[in-house]
This record gives C-alpha cells, sequence and structure tokens, in this order.
C-alpha cells in the first residue's frame, strides 16, 4: 500500500490451525535488514477468571453453559462482556466437555463439503449449544488478537497498522476470501495475505541478518516443507537472477493436506491403549486424552535424545486418588519408530504415491484428513507434480534445465513446524530426499539451518509487511494456479452420458497482488435476477495457459474441481428473465484473494462472481 | 501550649477523662490539688529537671506484613491444576509400593516444575559449583547468603558453598478477576 500515512508497525498474525501468534516489527526503529521486532504476550484466560499472558493463543473455542461459570469468570481485562472463551482456557476446559469446543477452525474454513457461513461447529454438539460457523470462530480469535494489542498498545491503534495474516499456500481462492472476510470483521483495517511457507523463509532470511546471501546461490531452489498442527504444507522457491539482482520466486505450491502434529500424537496414543487394552486396562475418552498429552511430550524427548530407548507415560487418574488410581505405561522407541518414522515418514522412493481410497459409503460429515499419513509420499507426489515448474525460468536466470529427471530436484529444505525440532525427523526427510536425488545422480540438497520453528511464520508475516514498503527482498510468484471454468462444447447430445466440458483459462498462473487478467473473448448469457453456477477448476500446473485458453482433455493430476463459482445480475435496468451476454473477468486484489467479476457487454459495470462456500454433497 | 479555651463537649471529655486520671494516678492528683489550690503548673515546680539526654529512643517495633492469601491460594492452584500437588500430599502413601509412588511423582515433579518455569524466574544466589571456596568481603548481603559452623571473626569470611540457594527475580502469576473465589483452588468435578 502506498498510504503516504505509514504505520509505525508492521504486524505478522499466525493464524494456525491449533496456535495463533502476533508478531510486530517496530518500522520507527528498523533499517535496512537491521530490524527491531517483538512478540506480543497475548494476554487470555488460562483458567476461571484468570487472565495470564502467553505468546501463544491456542486457537479454540469454548462456549460455556449460562450455568458452568460464575459471573466474571470469563471477563478479560479490556472488557466484562464475553459469553465465550477463546485461548488456553477454552483449550483446557472444551478437553473435558469436548461437545462445547470449537476446534481446528481453519480446517472447516476449507472444507468445500460445508457451508461455511453456517453454524456448524462444534460439529457433535447437542442442539441446545449455540453453534458458529467456521467463519465465525476465525473471527473471534482475529478479534482477540485485535483486543489484546489494542489493550497493549493504546497509543498504536491495531486497526491503523499493516496487518499481514498467514494462511497455507494450498487454501484455494474462497478459503483465501473467507479468511480476508473474516479479518475484515475482526477489525483489521488494512490486511495483506501471505502464505505460511513464504512467511517461514521470510523469517529465516530476517533471523539471518542480511547472512543468508551467503547460504543460498543463484539457481538454489528451496524446499520449504512446513508440517503444522493441523495441516502439511509444501512450497518450491527459485533464487534467480533478474536484472543483475538476487529474486526469489516462488514457482509452486503443494496441495491441501491435513495432516500435522496433532495426528502424530493421536496415532501415538492409540498405539499406547492399544497396548494398554492388551493388559487388561481399557482407557476412556478422558485418559486417551490424557495419554495424548503424555505422549506428546514422551514424543518430544525420544525425538530429540537418541540415547533414550523409552518414556514411562503416566496417566493420572481422574480422581484426587492420584497413585491408587493412575496407570503406568511406557513409550519405547521401536514404538515411536514403527508409529513416526514408519508411519508417517517411511523412506519411499521418489516414484511413490499417497494411496487413496474410495471412502466407505456413507462418511460422517467430519474433517477431510489426509487418508494416506506418509508425509514423504505426498513429498514424492508434488515433486514429480512440479518436474517441469521451472520450465519458464530455466536458462534465463541461473536455473538449469531439468534434464531427464522424474521429479523436480530441490537443492536446499527449509523445515518449519515444532515436529522438526527433532534431529531425527529432520534427518529422515534430508535422508529420504537424498537418496531420491543420488538416484538421478543429482548433488544432495542442503538443510538451511537456524530456522525459528515455532513462530517463524508470526515473525515472517510481521517482516512481510516491513518489506513491502521495499526494504529487503521480496518473495515474488503471484498466484500458483490457474483458473478455469466449465463450459459445455457444442456436441450433440447423448442420451445417459453427461454432456463433455471444456475448461476455459479465466486467471493465468502467476498473477500478482494488485493486478487484473485481460478480458476473454468468450462470452456467457446470464440470466438477469437468476443465479447461473459454473464449475470452477484449479491448476497447478499448467503455467502456460493464458486467459482464453480452451482445454478440450486434460489429465486427472492436472486439474482439480474447486467450489462452484456463482453469478448473479442484479434486475436494476433490466427486464428480469431476460438474457445479457457478460464476459467473466479476474483479478487478484492487493490483500491477495482473487476476484472474478462479471462485465455485461457494451457497458463498465462490474458484477462480483460469488465462490459458492455453502458446500456441496458431491465435494 | 494546647487550645486555651476547648469547647463545651472538649471540657466534658475532659471532665471525664480527668476523673479517672485521678482515680488511678496519685501523681497526677496531686497535681490538680496543687493547680485547683492555685499554685503553679508542675513544670514550675522543682521537681527534677527533665533530662532531654540520650535515653536511648526505643527501636519502633518491626511492622510485621501481613502475606496476601490470595497470591499463595493461587499458587497452591496451579500446582493442583498442573501437577496434582494436593492429591498427591494429602494421599495416604503408606499402603502403596515405592515404584507406585515413584510412577505419581514423576507425574507431580513434570507439572511441578513447568508450573515454576512458567511463573517464576528462578535462579540460584551463587553461581559457583556447591564445595567451591568463595570468600565474602564486609558487607556482604546477609539475607542472601546465610553463614553457618564456625560463624567468628570479622569479614571477609572464607567458607565453602554447601548450597547455592535460590532466588527469584521474577514472579508471572495470573492476573485474577476481582470476583473469582480464590479460595477454591480446585473446583469439584461433576461429569454429566
Amino acid at each position: 500500500m502506498s498510504d503516504a500515512r505509514q504505520s509505525r508497525y508492521a504486524i505478522g498474525i499466525d493464524l494456525g490451525t491449533t496456535h495463533c501468534a502476533l508478531s510486530y516489527v517496530d518500522t520507527s526503529a528498523s533499517d535496512g535488514e537491521k530490524t527491531s521486532q517483538g512478540v506480543l504476550p497475548i494476554a487470555q484466560l488460562t483458567g476461571p477468571g484468570a487472565i495470564d499472558n502467553l505468546d501463544l493463543l491456542p486457537s479454540f473455542l469454548y462456549l460455556p453453559h449460562p450455568d458452568e461459570l460464575a459471573s466474571g469468570d470469563l471477563y478479560l481485562p479490556w472488557t466484562g462482556q464475553r459469553e465465550f472463551a477463546v485461548g488456553e482456557f477454552a483449550r483446557s476446559r472444551g478437553a473435558a466437555t469436548p461437545i462445547r469446543l470449537v476446534s481446528s477452525a481453519k480446517s472447516w474454513l476449507c472444507h468445500p463439503g460445508v457451508d461455511r457461513r453456517a453454524a456448524i461447529l462444534p460439529n457433535d454438539a447437542p442442539p441446545e449449544v449455540a453453534r458458529v460457523s467456521p467463519l465465525e470462530s476465525s473471527v473471534r480469535y482475529l478479534t482477540h488478537l485485535r483486543e489484546a494489542w489494542d489493550h497493549a498498545h493504546p497509543d498504536a491503534p491495531f486497526s491503523e497498522q499493516d496487518i499481514t495474516v498467514t494462511i497455507p499456500a494450498s487454501f484455494d481462492p474462497a478459503a483465501r476470501e473467507l479468511t480476508a472476510e473474516a479479518a475484515e470483521a475482526a477489525g483489521f483495517g488494512r490486511m495483506t495475505l501471505l502464505e505460511e511457507p513464504q512467511a517461514a523463509l521470510y523469517s529465516w532470511i530476517q533471523k539471518s541478518g542480511g547472512d543468508w546471501r551467503k547460504q543460498v546461490k543463484i539457481g538454489d531452489i528451496i524446499l520449504v516443507v512446513d508440517v503444522g498442527g493441523g495441516t502439511t504444507d509444501l512450497s518450491l522457491i527459485a533464487v534467480i537472477e533478474r536484472e543483475g539482482n538476487l529474486e526469489l520466486h516462488r514457482v509452486a505450491v503443494g496441495e491441501h493436506i491435513l495432516l500435522g502434529g496433532d495426528n502424530m500424537d493421536l496415532a501415538l496414543a492409540h498405539v499406547v491403549a492399544r497396548k494398554l487394552a492388551a493388559a487388561g486396562t481399557q482407557a476412556d475418552a478422558w485418559q486417551l486424552r490424557a495419554l495424548t498429552y503424555a505422549c506428546r511430550s514422551a514424543k518430544e524427548t525420544l525425538l530429540s535424545d537418541p540415547a533414550t530407548d523409552s518414556v514411562p507415560l503416566v496417566v493420572p487418574s481422574r480422581g484426587s486418588k492420584l497413585i491408587g488410581g493412575s496407570i503406568r505405561t511406557e513409550l519405547t522407541r521401536a514404538e515411536l519408530t514403527q508409529t513416526i518414522l514408519e508411519g508417517f515418514f517411511p523412506q519411499v522412493d521418489s516414484a511413490a504415491r499417497p494411496v487413496s481410497r474410495a471412502r466407505a459409503g456413507l462418511t460422517q460429515l467430519g474433517l477431510p484428513y489426509a487418508q494416506d499419513a506418509g508425509i514423504t509420499r505426498h513429498l514424492a507426489a508434488f515433486l514429480g507434480r512440479q518436474v517441469g515448474a521451472l520450465a519458464e525460468l530455466a536458462g534465463t536466470s541461473g536455473i538449469a534445465a531439468a534434464g531427464n529427471a522424474s521429479f523436480l530436484h530441490p537443492t536446499a529444505v527449509l523445515f518449519n513446524g515444532g515436529v522438526f525440532k527433532s534431529p531425527l525427523l529432520v534427518e529422515r526427510i534430508m535422508g529420504t530426499l537424498n537418496n531420491w536425488l543420488a538416484a538421478e545422480g543429482a548433488a544432495p540438497a542442503r538443510l538451511l539451518e537456524g530456522a525459528d520453528l515455532d513462530l517463524a511464520v508470526a515473525r515472517g508475516a510481521a517482516y512481510y509487511g516491513y518489506v513491502r514498503r521495499g526494504r529487503g527482498v521480496r518473495i515474488r510468484g503471484g498466484t500458483a494456479r490457474a483458473y478455469y471454468i466449465a463450459i459445455e462444447s457444442a456436441m450433440p447430445a447423448v442420451p445417459g452420458l453427461e454432456p463433455p466440458i471444456q475448461a476455459l483459462c479465466v486467471a493465468p498462473f502467476g498473477m500478482e497482488e494488485g493486478t487484473e487478467a485481460e478480458l476473454p473473448a468468450q462470452e456467457f448469457g446470464l440470466v438477469v435476477g437468476e443465479p447461473v453456477h459454473f464449475r470452477f477448476f484449479g491448476s497447478s500446473v499448467r503455467r502456460q495457459d493464458q486467459v482464453g485458453t480452451l482445454l478440450d482433455f486434460w489429465g486427472p493430476e492436472e486439474l482439480q474441481e474447486l467450489e462452484e463459482i456463482q453469478a448473479t445480475l442484479p434486475a436494476s435496468g433490466r427486464n428480469a428473465g431476460e438474457v445479457v451476454p457478460v464476459k467473466l473477468h479476474a483479478r487478484v486484489t492487493e490483500a491477495g484473494t482473487l476476484e472474478l467479476e462479471a462485465v455485461p457487454r457494451g457497458t463498465d459495470e462490474r458484477w462480483k462472481v460469488e465462490f459458492d462456500v455453502r458446500g456441496n454433497a458431491n465435494a | 501550649m494546647t487550645d486555651s479555651n476547648p469547647s463545651f463537649l472538649g471540657r466534658i471529655s475532659l471532665a471525664v477523662g480527668t476523673f479517672f486520671r485521678i482515680l488511678g494516678d496519685g501523681e497526677f492528683a496531686a497535681e490538680v490539688l496543687r493547680l485547683r489550690d492555685g499554685g503553679v503548673a508542675a513544670s514550675a515546680a522543682p521537681a527534677p529537671a527533665p533530662t532531654p539526654a540520650p535515653a536511648p529512643a526505643p527501636q519502633p517495633a518491626p511492622v510485621l506484613k501481613e502475606a496476601s492469601p490470595d497470591a499463595a491460594l493461587q499458587l497452591l492452584g496451579l500446582l493442583q491444576r498442573d501437577a496434582r500437588f494436593i492429591d498427591f500430599v494429602e494421599e495416604d502413601i503408606k499402603s502403596y509400593s515405592d515404584a507406585d509412588i515413584g510412577a505419581a511423582a514423576r507425574l507431580v515433579h513434570d507439572g511441578c516444575r513447568a508450573t515454576l518455569r512458567e511463573h517464576f524466574t528462578i535462579r540460584p544466589v551463587r553461581d559457583e559449583a556447591e564445595g567451591s571456596r568463595v570468600t565474602l568481603a564486609e558487607g556482604f548481603d546477609a539475607a542472601s547468603i546465610r553463614l553457618t559452623g564456625n560463624v567468628v571473626g570479622r569479614a571477609p569470611f572464607n567458607g565453602s558453598i554447601s548450597h547455592r540457594g535460590w532466588r527469584v527475580d521474577e514472579v508471572r502469576l495470573p492476573k485474577l478477576a476481582d470476583s473469582h473465589n480464590a479460595k477454591v483452588i480446585a473446583p469439584a468435578e461433576v461429569e454429566l
């Protein structure tokens, strides 16, 4: 934003599946690559009526029963009007009463099978609980962060600062728009979206204090592996030379994989619970939760200390008899290796692909968790799919041509996410990747050291707000997909067969923020006053298609169907039922969301085309 | 000296106070008698001259601070919540084996440690290893170093550290709402 009245702070917000964090750069005290950066301790409830300042805000929302808490127990330092709790207290209270706890709202926000604006959470709440929508719970987390900032910085109102909110690189346009909508509803004035793996790389650049130029060189392809609490996000960023300057170019992003550190803890807890059951002790739901918690710290011990062979686990009793009622067991290295290393990070070859099995008949409407837990298989699929990602950069800017590689060869790896505090997991991924590279005669990839694994995304987002003002290197790349709408091809209808469709490109790959695509030549007839739906597709590999490109055939890997889009032409000045020819026009806003507009023939009017986020049964 | 013309109410109170003091204090009664008989005040009397001399001013009794129970209750609540501290201490451990107690102690230890580290910054008073010899110069802080054993002579004192001591540099207890009842350090839980 070229606003003359520049704000003092550039604020970065990591809106995570399990935790949020807020970091800021004080631009008045920063100069060049020397930045003055902090992390806001977020005031939040940690118990009934108890307020503490913590670096992370757990992304949980608790909706208490009216009789459950004393009046005043939900007050915050800035308000006595709260009927819900957000943060640490919500997390701990909700563990014992899950029917009133909203968790993983972010995963619901990008779940194409449900209406994201409908009050559907908690998913398994009884009718009397007033549910909230995935959008609304995100609004509440973001509102809490704004209020905590304003409470701590009364002299620098949040709404006047530059805000960057991070999202998974794999978020589709609808989820991006919902995040932007949540931020606006939470009172965020000037907000920009940033992909989390990019934020992690920005944080690494900022932390190196200028030294990063020595650690990467022109021609490097950096693979960012970001495993959060609930999602795994992959991105490729090329280091190229353009007009004599080092430039970072994000060339590809992975698919949306709902798989993270929490799944690992849960998997371990089930392993241990099975062991207990074999010994005759049946863990109930409460104990399983306690076991999950105990497994998390046992996992961290085993993964960080290779000398330890087993960690004792104690599941405390629920009653006041602590010694008599506790369950004792242990987590062994063999179990950990079997579950985490072989289950989540198996040593596969580069041709491996995630297994997907057809969902059995009627599935309960829950989150679409990744069916294959093997993160290395997802990685192999990603690198294989993106083998041609560098075709357009090759030669011109220091990038070597791909040759006859079967997958894209990264030369450096940056890790993000708490699970990579473990050297074992880092080694496992590096080892697997380097085996793939060695098999194709390529040099091993380097590990980029010195990443801040917990707060990197928030810190990187704040730093991005600072470099946007032209004070540091920026990652370019634009949109990581091309977008298409389906049009029925003009072929004679065959009874019993769906008419074949063609895909028309409406937004090309790599559109930067604040740019518009050209107007396509094709026109569509919109019926005035009636919503018209279009099937909508995205492609993370078709980099060459331009606006107006019409595809007759495409591989199953090439195009992914997204949610439908819906255009409604209001009746003002026209007759209802009249058919008006329109063109579809795409632009990427400054905030980083994709907008589609319908432009009626011969006018300057523009009507917004909505992403249909109400979910459809077959998604 | 004082008010030369006290009010009526003031005089009542003076009269009543004087009445009782005359009854209880013979010397005072004699002075009043002398005053009533038109004599001069006691100050002019040939009583032993008051000695403004160096009568050692009595040390004012130290003001004892009343410890606020709120912070203590809050800490107990945190230790119970995160470490099951009260459960552990209140349980009768006679009938359990050391292995059972050890398993529970591990949980209590983990929780206590997490609680202390979260809410306090605790450092050793002395950074030297225990057993190493140190010299305490004159004017050392007797509150943070306790001399034991053969405590004679004058500073500097030479000795060895038998315990490094602990000091709290920072306390970060959660703030509590006014209405919060701190005495309930762990609410009873009723599963519905």
